[in-house]
């Protein structure tokens, strides 16, 4: 039988010729990657059972993102069992502040991922690399812990569901509204324990950018991962960040899927998800005026240069509504640079945003923008479950950067198209 | 192992964000964790919920963040396991891994209501529900993941095996 993308990879790193959906193997890990909220439960794990020494000194990545520059007297403590850890047992891929980015931004654009890679990360949102061509996937604490300490990963080989993404997307139509369109047509369980394997003609109109934004919510689906097919541009993106061997795998001719969906991406138009799900979803020319507070344009799902370029587009020459807070928090430090080189930062303080350093804030309703009772945000970040931004009762519609930067202009929920008009 | 315990109940869809708020996550001590659990959801939890009872969700339970501080805080509060029509991967893995025994069975959700007794066999794979009397088969785990309950969790299975 033959096998999909992601099959191959975990037969490749299983040290076996093929494997089959439902195995229970144990796969050697490329990369382990934690943050400051999960790493610090990881490292009691490990320190529990009296480990030594780490598997590998590169193969581990600390990220403290979440509650970074730390917010609190507690999340400064968690970072610093994480900083020690690091020194102590010689963690090459430790980023402090001032180095630090959103994790997932981060590690791909330091070529610490490649493509045929296997990456586990204790954070859902770690399948954002299978924009790469690698399998990568979340998982708790503990399972950071087991990894760190013998490189290897239990895992259960999953069934694949395929996406033939084909045709041009329009204008202001983005890997955002792509992937958000896929949650609305198969639930936020449709791919529960499966792979979404990304192939098609239309893949050579999506940016790295956008692929990454696709990848990064196949959790969103329930997915184990979401991989995308190696093409030039892929090849293009490692070459100029990865000097790590790579190898490309694609999927058989023969590999079964339990479903095959194509997707015809010129027809899409911008799409958001209503609270609190992220299957909840309207094209924005469905709904009628919904009047919003705050904006929040960044995180691992849309805080890349693209997204920054996009947001800029919309908000050049205009000012962001009275009634709104607009954040703009580009996602790591290089994509902060190349803002300020391309003069996105006057564009958007000219235009009355606020620009943040890197960090996952706002999110997960960390910091750096709170929601308050009844306050209603426009986010490109990728949850909007109840209370997930700040207060229980405050909501979180999720959007494209163009639907979030036009909406800060009106006020309201709006496509990029109203203000070009 | 037996569970015996009454039942809380739950919908689909049950994310790790109302099982333990993320302006909670600046700490990973289980029983700071326990005393906010559930709360965006139903602020009546950490209130009731007593020793042994045993949490009964819809479909995609523990769905979102791969915060393991969500069974955590479920395990801590008292909760001797979870019976769901479906676990989102993450969770399922995390509840394995900290040893929160969590058991699929949709038939069993149907039928089961709020506060209603139950008794979950995981040796036999059975639910006894004592209020409408009925006895439900569940599958059994893989004896590779049978090996990492019996040790205690991930940690003791790898210590166990070194």
């Amino acid at each position: 039988m033959g096998m999909t993308m992601t099959q191959k990879i975990l037969a490749k790193s299983s040290g076996q010729k093929s494997v089959t959906p439902g195995m229970l193997i144990s796969a050697k890990v490329d990369m382990v990657l934690g943050n400051d909220i999960t790493a610090p439960v990881a490292i009691k794990e490990f320190e529990k059972i009296g480990a030594e020494n780490v598997f590998d000194t590169e193969k581990i990545a600390l990220v403290p993102d979440h509650f970074t520059p730390n917010k609190d007297i507690k999340s400064a403590e968690q970072v610093k069992l994480m900083r020690n850890f690091a020194r102590k047992m010689g963690i090459k891929h430790f980023f402090e502040i001032g180095q630090m980015g959103v994790e997932h931004a981060l590690l791909p654009e330091l070529g610490l991922v490649t493509a045929g890679d296997l990456v586990i990360g204790a954070d859902s949102h770690t399948c954002t690399y299978g924009a790469l061509g690698a399998f990568s996937t979340g998982v708790g604490s503990t399972d950071m812990a087991a990894a760190m300490v013998t490189g290897e990963v239990w895992l259960k080989v999953p069934e694949a569901i395929k996406f033939n993404l084909i045709g041009k997307p329009g204008e202001w139509v983005s890997g955002k509204d792509i992937i958000l369109h896929i949650i609305g047509l198969i639930g936020v369980d449709g791919a529960l324990y499966k792979s979404m394997e990304f192939t098609g003609d239309g893949l050579e109109f999506l940016t790295m950018d956008d692929r990454f934004t696709i990848a990064n919510m196949a959790i969103e689906a329930g997915a184990k991962n979401g991989i995308f097919e190696v093409d030039d541009e892929t090849l293009k993106y490692i070459a100029e960040r990865s000097s790590k061997p790579y190898e490309v795998f694609t999927a058989d001719s023969d590999a079964e899927y339990v479903n095959e969906m194509t997707i015809d991406i010129s027809k899409l138009k911008p799409t958001v998800a209503l609270p609190h799900l992220p299957e909840n979803t309207r094209t924005v020319d469905e709904l009628d005026d919904i009047p919003i507070d705050q904006v929040v344009i960044g995180s691992c799902t849309n805080g890349r240069i693209e997204d920054m370029r996009i947001a800029a587009k919309v908000l050049a020459g205009r000012k962001v509504h009275k009634n709104v807070r607009c954040i703009i928090i580009p996602a790591t430090q290089n994509v902060w640079k190349q803002c300020m080189k391309e003069g996105l930062f006057d564009i958007f303080i000219d235009a009355g945003c606020a620009v943040s350093t890197p960090t996952c804030g706002p999110c997960l309703g960390g910091h750096m923008g709170i929601l308050a009772e009844g306050e209603r945000a426009v986010s490109t970040t990728n949850r909007n479950f109840v209370g997930r931004m700040g207060h229980v009762k405050s909501e979180v519609y999720l959007a494209s950067p163009a639907v979030a930067a036009a909406s800060a202009v009106t006020g309201k929920i709006s496509s990029p198209e109203s203000l070009m008009d | 192992m037996n569970y015996i315990g009454n039942v809380i109940k739950y919908g689909d869809n049950i994310d790790t964000d109302v099982i333990i708020p993320a302006r909670y996550l600046n700490t990973s001590d289980p029983k700071e964790l326990a005393k906010h659990c559930m709360e965006d959801i139903d602020k009546s939890f950490v209130t009731r919920v007593k020793d042994g009872d045993i949490l009964v969700g819809g479909f995609n339970f523990g769905c979102g963040s791969s915060r393991e501080h969500a069974p955590i805080a479920i395990k801590a509060s008292g909760i001797s396991c979870v019976i769901a029509k479906s676990f989102a991967r993450i969770f399922y893995r995390n509840s394995i891994n900290i040893g929160l025994p969590i058991i699929e069975c949709p038939e069993c959700v149907d039928e089961t209501n709020e506060g209603d007794k139950l008794k979950v066999d995981l040796e036999n794979g059975t639910i006894i529900n004592y209020s409408n009397g009925k006895t439900y088969k569940t599958t059994a785990f893989p004896e590779f993941i049978q090996d990492i309950i019996k040790s205690g969790g991930l940690m003791n299975h790898i210590k166990s095996k070194k």
